[in-house]
């Protein structure tokens, strides 16, 4: 598997609405059919992600912040706050998961606050050193988990705003308190089963 | 015996044995196919074999989600598809956690623990193993102790956290603002205005007792304009009937109609098997109550409609064991007894529905409605903790409390022998300069 750079996001989209049409990638199909690309198709998700992500973090969370209006906080439900946008993409994930099984996606960190996290397989650990020592590039792979094989894709996850590095510098139980904005924390890993 | 006879007293025996089991399984009475024991969260259904089962027996896709979906979903921290993803594929191989079934295994009385799962007590070790070296805090705790500190529910984590007992640190026993929400008006008024007796609209072919209207004129009914006919007909184009049926109290009253079929009072109606009656209770039940049937009159009265009377004699009324029978002996009700007689202001007594039957509010602009299902803040009881006690007391306080299984049946006449260590640990990791 090589590496390269994430990009083809015209090309992402027709494949995502590629796969979806041709129906690949249902419920413990395989991901790749009719010429789409298990990469193809990750690149496409990931951009769907990261594009819904920034739009959150930036048109509601840092809108909202900055105008005073409301705050976004950890415990969002007891606090009646909005969530952070990590959490924001954790819950994106679980729903994801529930409607559609053919893909699973998580935000995972070598410093993560939450140990459930880190890094598990080998995959994700060779991902997650891979993307903070080779700025701007993804890195793509196959592993075997469960007898199952899977396309796993991991992509660089900066701090995107100084609020990233503020709340992790500050959270009791994170690992790293000396983050900055534009650090890489951590990475998106992308998983699509495939027939083997 | 010759082999035509064999055959013939083969087949009689089979058609006799099949046609009683076929005429067992059509009758209402199912004992012949009920395995073994059910657990107490439902042996009250166990008769409605269907609310469970297919009809070729195996469980259900359904069956726990169909009653049990809300509460699970309220701050479930194991969903399903949580392990769906492939990341969690090495937890599963250890237990299949997407199936209900997998720890909740029914007619199994000697495998089911105290909140009714079936899985070995140190279930959770099972997944968090390391948590010791990843929360150093928790190194050498007992696995036991997930649960019992009150801050980890397995399905259910609306108890507590550890930004929210660093918020209580230090609480008194009893809060200065010790007071339960004010209870909200139990329904949108359907009435123009508050009725009178001289208003009653009961057929004139209907007999009836003066006191009979003269409770229901002092009545919160009366009082948004519930006439006679609102739950009785009689009007026309529609039958008077003497006692409404559930369903009449469950056209206006939603909220509480769901809770009722969700908790132990209810949930009988709700499986299609009648209504429950304290004689078929596990748990001990005053003798002359044993024939009750329990609906909304049963607590409520028929016409007074009195909220007070429900909140605790309807429930001494029946209940026997030594928590109820403890109640009017406790602080709690000393207190009940002060707002009673309006020595106390209204929200600082503690009846047995304050703590059962809590007043919850879904939302900051939603109405306060009081949770009608009893079981829902019960097991595991440390969830009373959060939307009950600490309205009163001092989480420290609220948490040792409820740890205190003595103190809990002598209903909290007294003080806490037991001592949880969750806020101490919270302190001193902020004692440490730690969030």
């Amino acid at each position: 598997m090589g590496h390269s750079k994430a990009g083809a996001m015209v090309c992402g989209a027709v494949a995502l609405a590629g796969v979806t049409a041709f129906g690949c990638g249902g419920q413990g199909g395989g991901g790749a059919a009719a010429g789409i690309q298990p990469q193809q198709m990750a690149d496409a998700l990931y951009a769907v992600i990261a594009a819904d992500r920034a739009t959150y973090a930036g048109q509601v969370v840092d809108r909202l912040v900055k105008e005073n209006a409301i705050k976004a906080t950890e415990r969002f439900k007891e606090e009646k706050t909005l969530p952070l946008p990590a959490q924001m993409l954790r819950m994106g994930a679980e729903h994801a998961q529930k409607t559609n099984s053919s893909f699973s996606y998580a935000l995972l960190s070598q410093w993560p606050i939450n140990q459930q996290n880190k890094a598990k397989t080998e995959a994700e650990k060779a991902g997650l050193k891979f993307v903070a020592e080779n700025p701007g590039k993804n890195y793509y792979t196959e592993e075997k988990i469960a007898d199952k094989t899977y396309f796993t894709a991991v992509y660089p996850d900066k701090a995107v705003a100084a609020a990233c590095a503020n709340c992790h510098n500050e959270h009791a139980d994170s690992p790293r308190k000396d983050f900055k904005e534009g650090d890489m924390m951590g990475g998106l890993v992308i998983r699509i089963p495939v027939n083997k | 015996m010759s082999t035509r006879t064999s055959i013939l007293a083969w087949l009689l025996l089979t058609g006799l044995v099949g046609g009683f089991g076929a005429f067992r399984l059509t009758s209402r009475d199912q004992t012949l196919y009920l395995p073994d024991q059910t657990s107490h969260g439902h042996h009250q259904i166990e008769m409605a074999c269907a609310s469970c089962h297919t009809p070729f027996g195996g469980v259900k896709d359904d069956a726990c989600t169909n009653c049990h979906g809300e509460q699970r979903t309220a701050a479930d921290s194991h969903p399903a598809s949580k392990f769906n993803d492939p990341r969690n594929a090495g937890n599963l191989e250890k237990i299949d956690a997407r199936r209900c079934v997998t720890c909740h295994v029914e007619h199994w009385p000697e495998g089911t623990h105290r909140e009714g799962h079936t899985m070995p007590v140190d279930f959770c070790v099972t997944c968090h193993a390391d948590v010791g070296t990843e929360r150093p805090s928790h190194a050498g705790m007992s696995f036991t102790t997930c649960s019992d500190a009150g801050c980890h529910n397995y399905h259910d984590n609306r108890a507590l956290w550890e930004d929210y007992l660093k918020k209580h640190l230090g609480e008194p026993f009893v809060l200065a603002s010790a007071k339960v929400l004010p209870r909200g008006v139990a329904m949108v008024a359907k009435g123009p205005k508050s009725l009178a007796a001289k208003d009653q609209d009961a057929p004139r072919t209907v007999a009836f007792s003066a006191a009979l209207v003269s409770e229901w004129e002092e009545s919160a009914h009366a009082r948004v304009g519930i006439n006679c006919s609102g739950c009785h007909g009689g009007t026309q184009g529609v039958d008077w009937v003497n006692k409404p049926m559930l369903t009449i109290c469950a056209g206006c009253h939603t909220e509480q109609n769901k809770g009722f079929g969700l908790g132990k009072h209810g949930m009988r109606v709700a499986a299609g098997l009648g209504p429950m009656s304290p004689g078929l209770a596990r748990l001990p039940m005053r003798a002359e109550a044993k024939e009750l049937e329990v609906g909304c009159e049963s607590c409520h009265g028929g016409h007074s409609v009195n909220a007070r009377k429900a909140a605790v004699d309807s429930c001494l009324g029946c209940h026997d064991d030594e928590h109820s029978r403890s109640y009017q002996r406790s602080p709690h009700f000393k207190l009940w007894e002060a707002e009673i007689n309006r020595t106390a202001s209204p929200g600082t007594g503690v009846s047995c529905a304050t703590c059962h039957m809590p007043r919850e509010k879904s939302s900051s602009s939603a109405a306060v409605v009081v949770q009608h299902n009893q079981n829902d803040n019960l097991r595991p009881s440390e969830k009373m903790v959060r939307n009950v006690c600490t309205s009163c007391h001092g989480v420290g306080f609220s948490l040792d409390a409820v740890a205190d299984p003595e103190l809990v049946r002598h209903n909290f006449a007294g003080r806490p022998k037991k001592h949880v260590a969750s806020v101490d640990m919270v302190e001193k990791r902020a004692a440490q300069g730690k969030r």
